[in-house]
């Protein structure tokens, strides 16, 4: 039988699926700001 | 900080919890109705400028309903539909909703000025301080109108996607925020005559709680009729083609045909049922997003 997770692991893995989501969130950012550029010097 | 001490603190909100407070549901609406105001417009956009709009715009609106979650987290726990909310339900910090939602809300206007208008970017920081502000904290408590206010809120979308689009204000735009100004009191009147017991336990003054269930239905027929002539505008100005007349015209003839049913409806909350009143909500939201496809067909298989 698995056990639940303990509070601490719970809070690490919230921590952990918060950091992966704001990663994302600037990788994101970043891409775009580059494809705003390009569009932006063909205008 | 000792592991005893990190378990006694209460578990920080998950990035769902951070999704949920830019109520993603509306914010599809949001998205919709923007990019339709984007594609309607008779310039061709960039691609990739045209994306960074919508995002801003959705980002923009998110950032507004986060902080419309913050100011209402008391309300919200009064009713049974919001009570689950991150605020509510005590899986948020209060201060961190509203660090996130001014977060946002700013990136979202300085990325549309930067990357595709000021213009643009001033309609849409007036839009998120007109529904953060105007609306939430202003008149929602405070005015049985407050649907008719808010819904002013709602229509910004489809205005900046076009004025992002052409980079001015003409009176396409302007028909469009109308449409959806009016549009809004008959769909949120509808849903409000058949959940009115929630509004009621909030104390929010919605219109079936102030002015009764016969003065809401009178109400609604009203904006229905307004909307027939209103949604046939941009056809008789010759802004949009026969395909967006012909789907204006129908769209608007069931929707009026509905309220009507609603306005002569006696039955109600005594006996439960309430269809009439559930027909016409969910209609109401078939209606926009069919109209708005039709004006995007229109512009581009009519031109």
């Amino acid at each position: 039988m698995q056990l639940p997770p303990s509070p601490e692991e719970e809070r690490q893995r919230i921590i952990r699926g918060r950091n992966r989501a704001l990663a994302l969130v600037l990788a994101g950012f970043a891409v775009l700001f580059f494809f705003i550029t390009i569009a932006k010097m063909k205008h | 900080m000792t592991a005893s001490a990190a378990s006694s603190l209460p578990l920080p909100a998950d990035w769902r919890d951070f999704l949920s407070l830019t109520k993603p549901r509306v914010m599809s609406l949001v998205i919709f109705t923007g990019l339709c105001g984007l594609l309607a417009a008779p310039v061709r956009v960039d691609p990739i400028l045209g994306f960074t709009a919508i995002l801003c715009i959705a980002v923009g609106a998110g950032g507004s309903a986060a902080l419309n979650q913050w100011w209402e987290a008391d309300l919200d726990a009064k009713m049974k539909r919001t009570a689950g909310r991150p605020l509510p339900a005590g899986r948020m910090d209060r201060t961190v909703a509203r660090d996130f939602g001014v977060g946002l809300s700013v990136a979202s206007v300085l990325v549309m000025g930067l990357a595709v208008s000021w213009l643009a970017a001033a309609i849409l920081a007036i839009s998120i301080v007109y529904y953060a502000v105007v609306y939430t904290i202003w008149l929602k408590p405070r005015t049985p109108q407050n649907i008719v206010i808010g819904g002013g809120a709602g229509a910004f979308p489809p205005m900046i996607g076009w004025i992002a689009a052409t980079g001015q204000i003409s009176l396409m735009p302007v028909l469009l925020f109308a449409i959806i100004f009016f549009w809004t009191p008959p769909h949120f009147w509808a849903l409000a005559l058949f959940v009115e017991t929630d509004y009621a336990a909030a104390g929010i003054p919605m219109m079936p709680v102030v002015a009764g269930h016969q003065s809401t239905r009178r109400q609604i027929l009203i904006y229905a009729v307004l909307l027939l002539p209103l949604s046939l505008a941009p056809f008789w100005l010759h802004v949009a083609g026969w395909l967006y007349g012909a789907a204006a015209l129908v769209l608007s003839a069931l929707f009026l045909l509905l309220a009507l049913r609603v306005a002569v409806f006696r039955g109600g909350a005594a006996d439960g049922d309430m269809r009439p009143e559930k027909r016409l909500f969910g209609f109401s939201v078939f209606y926009l997003f069919a109209l708005f496809a039709a004006l995007v067909a229109d512009r581009f298989l009519i031109g």
